[in-house]
C-alpha cells in the first residue's frame, strides 16, 4: 500500500507538493524501520541471552568474560538435561497435563458453547455472561481457598489431591474453559442460522449438527482455542507451585525453578537451557500456527 | 425459528404416548442444559464456591477453628507491610499497564507503516515475549540482572557508567519487575492495536489529509476515536491481569528486598501457603477483588453497548 503510493508519487516529481509527500513517506518508513529494529532488540534480548548462556560451559560463565559472546560453544548443557531423569520427568508431567487439559477443555467448552450460542434455555444468557466473568477471575484469587478445599476433601474422603500432578487436571480447566467457551460462542454465533435450520429440516439431530456442521465450519476457532488451552496450561506457574512439591510430581516451570536453582551455586548454563527447552513447545506451535494464535488472541476482545 | 421447526418435527414424528420424563429429556432446552452442565459444574464448584469460601476463610483465626470476624483485616490495616503492598500493587499495575499500552500503540503504528508484505514477519518477531511462558522468560531476566554476572552491568561498565544493583535495591527492583511486565505484555497490546488500526477506513485519513490535518491531528481526531473501544477493553483486561500478577514478581524477587516488591498475589502466597496462615493469605488476596469488580463492570458495560449497536 505505502510502497505503491510512494512509487506513484515518485513518478510525478515535478509537482512540489507530491514530491514532499513522497519524501515524508520515505522518511516515515525509514524511522519506522529504525524504531522497529530497536524494539525488536528489546523484545528479543532475553530469549537470545538464554540461547547464548545455554551454549556456554560453567567455567566460561564463571570466568566473567564478555557475557554476550560465546568463546567455546558447547551442547553439554543440552545433553546433560535431556539425559537427566528429573528434567525428563518435568517435561513428561508438563506434556501429559497440558494434553489432558486441552482434551478436557474441548469436551466441556465445545458442547457448552454450542448450547449457549444456538439453543436458548432458561438462564442461558446469564450463563454466557457468567462464563465471561469467570474468565476475568484470576488464579491468584482462588489458589488459597482451593488449597484449603483440597485439604478438607482429603479429610472427608481420604483421597489426597495435594502433591499429585493430576490435581492440576482439576484446576487448570478453570483457567482454560471460560475463555475457550467464550471464543467458541463467538465463532458459533457467526455461523448463519440457515445452515442448521436446513440441517434440521433434513432431519439431522443436534449431535449431527454439532459434528457435521458447527465443528467443521468453526475449525479455525477450534484450533485457536486449542492453542490457547495448551499454552495456558503449559505456562501456568502458581497452581503447580502451590499444590505440588515432590520432584516427581512437578511440571516444568516449577521444576526448573525449584530444583535447578540450588542454593547459591547457580548453574546458569543449565537453568537457561532448561528454560529455553521449556519455552520451546509454545514457540514451535506459535511458529507454525501464528495466524491461529493471533486469531485466538484478538477474538477474546473483539468477538464479544 | 429453530424452536418452531423442532416442535413441528417432533409433533409429527413422535408418537403421542410418552412419559413426562422422556418428553422432558427430549426437549431442546433440556438437551442444551445437559450440554452446558459440565461448564456449570466447573464454574460453580471450582470458581464460584472457592471465591465465596475465600470470604469465609478470611473470617477465621489462624488454626481455622474460631470465627474472628474482621480481625484479620484490622490486623492487616495495622501492619505497615500491608500498606506498602497496596501501594506497590497500584504503582506496579498502573505504571506497567500505561507503558504496555503506550509501547503497544506506538509500535503498532510502526508496524502499520511498513509495507503490507513485511508486516507479518515483524508481527511474528515482536509477539515472541508473549509466547514464552513468563516463568521461563523471567529466569532469563533474573540472569541478566544477576548481582555479580549481570550482562547489562557489563555493558554499563564498558560504557563508563556505574553498575546498577538491579534486584538488590528497592527502587531498581521495583523498576525491574515493571520492566519485565512491560516487556511481556506490550506485544499483546501491539497485536490488538494493529488489528484495530487495520479496521480504520483509509478514507478517513484521506479526508483528514485533504482538510490539512497534521499527523498529530490525524491521530487525535481519527485514530484514537476509532480505536477507543479496543483501547478501553485491552486496558481493562490488562489491568486485571497485571493486578493479579504473580509469576514475574515471584521468580525475580520473591517480594524482596525486604518485602519492597511484594504485590497482593505474592504476599498472599507468602502468608497463606509458605507461612501456613491460610485465613490471612485469603484476606490479602481478597483485596484484589474490588479492582477486579470495577474493571469487570466497565468491560461488561462496553460489551453490552456493543451488543446493542450490532
Amino acid at each position: 500500500m505505502t510502497v505503491a503510493q510512494a512509487t506513484i508519487d515518485r513518478g510525478a516529481p515535478t509537482r512540489a507538493r507530491y514530491g514532499s509527500m513522497s519524501r515524508d513517506r520515505r522518511w516515515a518508513l525509514r524511522w519506522s524501520y529504525f524504531f522497529l529494529v530497536l524494539f525488536a532488540i528489546f523484545f528479543l534480548t532475553p530469549p537470545l541471552y538464554m540461547l547464548i548462556t545455554s551454549l556456554k560451559t560453567s567455567a566460561e560463565i564463571s570466568a566473567a568474560t564478555n557475557p554476550w559472546w560465546i568463546y567455546n560453544p558447547t551442547l553439554s548443557n543440552y545433553i546433560e538435561l535431556l539425559t537427566s531423569s528429573t528434567y525428563i520427568t518435568f517435561f513428561r508431567n508438563s506434556a501429559i497435563v497440558s494434553i489432558f487439559v486441552v482434551c478436557i477443555t474441548m469436551l466441556i467448552s465445545v458442547p457448552a458453547a454450542f448450547a449457549l450460542a444456538r439453543m436458548k434455555f432458561w438462564g442461558s444468557a446469564v450463563l454466557a455472561t457468567g462464563v465471561f466473568l469467570t474468565y476475568l477471575v484470576p488464579d491468584t484469587l482462588l489458589f488459597i481457598p482451593l488449597f484449603k478445599m483440597f485439604a478438607v476433601f482429603n479429610e472427608w474422603t481420604d483421597i489426597q489431591l495435594i502433591n499429585k500432578w493430576w490435581v492440576l487436571l482439576i484446576v487448570y480447566p478453570t483457567l482454560t474453559v471460560p475463555f475457550c467457551t467464550w471464543i467458541m460462542i463467538g465463532y458459533f454465533a457467526s455461523i448463519p442460522k440457515e445452515l442448521d435450520e436446513a440441517a434440521l429440516m433434513d432431519g439431522a439431530n443436534y449431535r449431527q449438527i454439532l459434528f457435521k456442521i458447527f465443528i467443521p465450519v468453526a475449525l479455525p476457532g477450534l484450533i485457536a482455542a486449542t492453542i490457547f488451552a495448551f499454552t495456558v496450561s503449559w505456562a501456568q506457574f502458581l497452581y503447580p507451585l502451590a499444590f505440588t512439591t515432590s520432584p516427581d510430581q512437578l511440571v516444568l516451570p516449577v521444576g526448573i525453578i525449584t530444583t535447578l536453582i540450588k542454593g547459591d551455586v547457580f548453574n546458569w548454563g543449565q537453568i537457561m537451557t532448561g528454560a529455553l527447552l521449556g519455552a520451546a513447545p509454545p514457540l514451535i506451535i506459535y511458529a507454525f500456527l501464528m495466524d491461529y494464535y493471533i486469531a485466538g488472541l484478538t477474538a477474546g476482545a473483539t468477538k464479544g | 425459528m429453530v424452536d418452531a421447526v423442532i416442535s413441528d418435527v417432533r409433533g409429527i414424528s413422535t408418537p403421542r404416548k410418552r412419559t413426562g420424563l422422556r418428553r422432558m429429556m427430549q426437549r431442546k432446552s433440556t438437551i442444551a442444559f445437559f450440554m452446558a452442565l459440565p461448564l456449570i459444574l466447573l464454574i460453580g464448584l471450582l470458581v464460584l464456591y472457592p471465591a465465596f469460601y475465600a470470604v469465609h476463610l478470611a473470617t477465621l483465626n489462624k488454626s481455622m477453628q474460631r470465627f474472628v470476624g474482621l480481625s484479620n483485616f484490622t490486623f492487616l490495616f495495622n501492619r505497615e507491610t500491608f500498606w506498602m503492598v497496596v501501594r506497590q500493587s497500584c504503582i506496579f499495575a498502573l505504571t506497567a499497564v500505561f507503558f504496555k499500552a503506550l509501547i503497544g500503540f506506538v509500535v503498532a503504528h510502526f508496524v502499520h507503516n511498513v509495507p503490507a508484505n513485511k508486516q507479518r514477519r515483524w508481527r511474528g518477531i515482536l509477539l515472541i515475549p508473549w509466547v514464552i511462558p513468563p516463568a521461563m522468560s523471567t529466569l532469563a531476566w533474573l540472569w541478566l540482572f544477576d548481582p555479580s554476572y549481570s550482562a547489562f552491568n557489563w555493558i554499563l561498565v564498558h560504557l563508563g557508567l556505574s553498575p546498577v544493583i538491579w534486584t538488590g535495591d528497592a527502587f531498581w527492583a521495583r523498576f525491574s519487575v515493571i520492566l519485565i511486565n512491560v516487556w511481556y505484555g506490550a506485544p499483546f497490546f501491539l497485536i490488538m492495536y494493529l488489528a484495530a488500526l487495520k479496521s480504520v477506513p483509509d478514507q478517513l485519513y484521506e479526508a483528514a489529509a485533504i482538510d490539512g490535518a497534521n499527523w498529530w491531528q490525524r491521530i487525535w481526531y481519527v485514530t484514537l476515536p476509532m480505536m477507543r473501544n479496543i483501547i478501553a477493553i485491552t486496558v481493562l483486561f490488562s489491568t486485571i491481569v497485571t493486578f493479579a500478577n504473580f509469576d514475574i514478581v515471584q521468580v525475580l524477587t520473591a517480594g524482596g528486598p525486604i518485602d519492597k516488591t511484594h504485590v497482593f498475589a505474592t504476599w498472599a502466597f507468602r502468608l497463606g501457603i509458605q507461612g501456613g496462615d491460610i485465613p490471612l493469605g485469603a484476606s490479602v488476596s481478597l483485596f484484589m477483588f474490588p479492582i477486579l469488580a470495577i474493571c469487570a463492570i466497565f468491560i461488561l458495560r462496553d460489551i453490552h453497548r456493543r451488543g446493542n449497536e450490532a
